[in-house]
């Protein structure tokens, strides 16, 4: 098996490896073969990356049929860039799962096994929907790892979380069913599946209505997977619910595997002129993103469940980004797909940090924080820093972000765009100020004779992420030239006749 | 029962559009399998209806009123129904059709499409079915390698039901074969076979109980065989990988392309319906193992007024 087989096994494998995981059914040998399989992940998406970056897209012909006749797995800088996050946190968050789940808390004893085998597939269904060339096939992807997640969700031990996970399922099925509709009237119109073919057969036909309608329903659907305002109903509870290592797991891959999708299809798919002159995307997407900035910080300062908190953050965080979509310009792309990368590094850095706190005290509301700075100063020193990258202060990269999106706003010269922009911030700043302040300020309330600071296989990859958020808002290039270049080849495309 | 109904007529509508597999899959699944699934959900939560329409009601109302004439209103673009040069008959379609004879070899085009040139989607959706399988098994309550069956009585009392079913059982096991190993000469393949395959054992068990079924058939094989299709399909892909091909390229099986073509199909298609068998009886022995007959739930009603009767004093 040559390179050209890379595209390929970064989907089978993970998704051959959670049958035999159920096959396995040993708590430590399946943890161990997930982490291998994960880091196997990551390296093939790495390699991908730098050979996608060195000779162009990379196209693998499933079953050897040419594309649109066959299924067509193609892998450009976009999402070559987006499975070396998903993988790189999936490592990491791996890494602290054992620790994290011997807790019995977290996860009921007897179902690791079937932890392992759903992770697994959640991983598999992501890593699918990125690297697939093929409308159709990005949807069963996307059943795959929404239905492993609202296992995932359903997993954890409160009993909220089976109903968390079932509101989930509900919303879930919606989107994916108005996604089904859209790529079906897609499918009546073009007559082909396959993304690329779309993209070039759709300009002619641009004009109907039924096209109209398969634009509204895909979107719509893909936003509800991505938690946008108002469609975010089902994200704070399962965040809250789930278990620690699935929250870090969901809050820094799912979602950003769906903005993708919204990346793929308003830009590559449908093209920019017809997204933003047929139909308001822009308005559209400036309003949801600033209301989602204000309302969801605005509700997540009145949050006394810090991991609830946090789902609220993420779903200001998404405004952020799909405000970045809504300029249309190359800055403005750029910013969404920084935020895109950074956010999954600071979420994943402070739900990690709650499973460390988690595993120590049992819980994660604010009164549990309450004098725990003292005896657990690593992990509060990284939540901390992660809350920092979220307020967005330089040297870190929430900083980096929030500049690039400052830029484009200003560039549009959307002035209350980018007034909303910094008040969302500072609202940030007063619900990780209400952490940090019972942390260090507050006195002990639990009896903490015996607290003790973290495991470190619990810290080391909280600060492996937490070393990442201030590494790459420090040495931006990495990641600044990358998205530079996808978001100048993605408004390219529509330039093209 | 309406929703067995629904499932049947679209399956009828289904042979209207001359879609007949997918009437076939949708007779098995739809009107068959998720109705009993449906039933058995409802014995083991228990119904009530909620009659008083809420605000919330009637914002759901309207909402679904807007996407149904959202859904209309697409409609109105849509190309004439069956024209030939549609662009869903034209394109990729033709294509199929022109070329599935010379480069696979059977007659039904479906299953060539299914089975070969979107291979990859059906291996999806294959570990869709495995993942639910999965989700049932991480969420419903079981031991490690069955269930406390509790007194559930089987129908004893149902004589005519018993032996009927009795003479019915290895005729449906031999029709299930059947549409396994001709799926790719008429209707048929692994999906619907293996539902029909687990319409048996769910029919056995229902009439001889649970305990009995799982003599038959024991909890950690059906575990593995759900495993082991996803494993078989997937290896076909890794074999022809491995032969110099790509991923479920058949045609690098064998010395000839349609001969690899042929085998390739028929494992992966067993694959599928192993895979399929498996959960759908897992799904439901769980769901039944779960059920709590009155008798069971009055004892445990019973033992937990007890300890409140203890920790009172």
């Amino acid at each position: 098996m040559s390179s050209a087989q890379l595209p390929i096994l970064q989907v089978i494998v993970p998704l051959l490896a959670a049958p035999l995981c159920l096959l396995i059914n040993h708590k430590l040998l399946n943890w161990l073969f997930t982490l291998l399989v994960s880091g196997f992940s990551f390296v093939v998406a790495a390699l991908m990356l730098w050979q996608v970056s060195d000779t162009g897209p990379l196209s693998y012909h499933l079953g050897g049929w040419m594309p649109p006749y066959g299924i067509e797995i193609r892998v450009d800088q976009l999402n070559a860039f987006v499975a070396l996050l998903i993988t790189a946190i999936s490592t990491l968050v791996i890494t602290s799962a054992h620790t994290s789940l011997e807790n019995k808390k977290d996860i009921a004893p007897g179902k690791h096994t079937y932890f392992y085998v759903a992770y697994l597939l959640c991983f598999a269904g992501l890593l699918g929907i990125l690297v697939t060339g093929d409308a159709f096939n990005l949807f069963v992807f996307l059943e795959i790892s929404s239905l492993s997640s609202y296992v995932l969700i359903a997993l954890g031990r409160d009993r909220r979380a089976l109903w968390a996970s079932f509101q989930y399922l509900v919303m879930g099925t919606i989107g994916a069913t108005f996604i089904l509709i859209g790529i079906g009237l897609l499918y009546m119109k073009t007559g082909t599946l396959n993304i690329a073919d779309l993209a070039e057969r759709l300009p002619e036909m641009a004009d109907t209505r039924t096209i109209f309608v398969a634009f509204c329903f895909f979107i719509v659907g893909v936003c509800l997977k991505l938690a946008l305002f108002p469609l975010h109903m089902w994200l704070p509870n399962a965040y809250a619910y789930a278990p620690t290592v699935v929250t870090a797991f969901l809050a820094a891959s799912s979602t950003k595997v769906a903005l993708y999708v919204v990346v793929r299809f308003v830009f590559v798919v449908f093209g920019v002129d017809f997204s933003f002159t047929t139909i308001p995307l822009q308005a559209v997407f400036v309003t949801l993103g600033t209301l989602g900035v204000l309302v969801a910080s605005l509700v997540a300062i009145n949050q006394q469940n810090i991991k609830r908190m946090l789902a609220y953050s993420s779903i200001a965080q998404i405004g952020y980004m799909v405000l970045g979509l809504s300029f249309g310009s190359i800055t403005g792309l750029m910013a969404s797909l920084l935020h895109l990368f950074n956010h999954a590094l600071m979420k994943g850095a402070l739900f990690l940090t709650l499973g460390a706190v988690f595993y120590r005290i049992g819980g994660v509301s604010l009164k549990h924080f309450q004098g725990i700075g003292r005896h657990m100063p690593f992990t509060l020193a990284a939540f901390v820093i992660g809350g920092v990258s979220i307020i967005g202060m330089p040297l870190t990269v929430g900083f980096v972000s929030k500049w690039y999106l400052l830029q484009a706003a200003i560039a549009q010269g959307w002035y209350l765009v980018s007034v909303i922009i910094l008040v969302g911030s500072l609202l940030s700043v007063i619900y990780i100020w209400k952490v940090v302040d019972a942390a260090y300020f507050k006195p002990a309330l639990v009896n903490q004779a015996q607290l003790k600071e973290a495991p470190l296989s619990l810290l080391i990859p909280v600060w492996v992420l937490v070393l990442a958020n201030l590494y790459f808002g420090m040495d931006t290039r990495l990641t600044v030239t990358l998205t530079d270049q996808v978001a100048t080849q993605l408004m390219h495309i529509e330039v093209l006749p | 029962m309406l929703s067995g109904i629904y499932g049947l007529l679209s399956a009828s509508l289904f042979v209207v559009l001359d879609a007949v597999d997918v009437a076939f899959t949708e007779a098995a699944v739809g009107a068959g399998i998720s109705t009993i699934l449906m039933l058995t959900t409802l014995a083991i939560t228990g119904r009530y209806e909620l009659s008083r329409p809420s605000i919330r009601t009637r914002i759901g109302l309207l909402l679904v009123l807007v996407i149904g004439v959202l859904l209309i209103y697409g409609t109105l673009g849509m190309p004439y129904f069956g024209m030939p040069e549609n662009p869903a008959n034209g394109h990729v379609a033709a294509y199929y059709l022109e070329n599935t004879e010379q480069q696979i070899g059977i007659p039904n085009y479906v299953t060539a499409v299914l089975a070969s040139y979107r291979g990859f989607d059906t291996f999806g959706e294959l570990v869709v079915v495995f993942t639910a399988g999965v989700a049932v098994l991480a969420l419903l309550p079981h031991s490690r390698d069955g269930f406390v069956v509790d007194d559930m009585q089987p129908m004893k009392h149902h004589l005519i039901l018993r032996i009927t079913s009795k003479l019915l059982l290895p005729f449906i096991l031999l029709f299930a074969l059947y549409v396994q190993f001709h799926g790719d000469f008429g209707p048929g393949g692994g999906f619907q076979a293996g539902v029909i395959f687990a319409a048996a054992i769910i029919l056995y068990s229902m009439l001889y109980g649970l305990e009995n079924a799982m003599q038959v058939i024991s909890f950690p094989v059906i575990r593995f065989c759900a495993a082991l299709g996803v494993l078989l399909y997937g290896s076909v892909g890794i074999v022809s990988m491995l032969k110099g091909g790509n991923f479920l390229d058949y045609s690098v099986l064998l010395e000839t392309p349609v001969a690899g073509q042929h085998l390739g199909i028929l494992l992966i298609e067993f694959g599928v319906g192993l895979t399929v068998a498996a959960v759908m009886v897992c799904v439901f022995f769980t769901f039944t193992g779960s059920v709590v007959s009155p008798a069971k739930s009055a004892r445990v009603v019973a033992a937990r007024d007890g300890e409140k009767t203890q920790g009172a004093p």
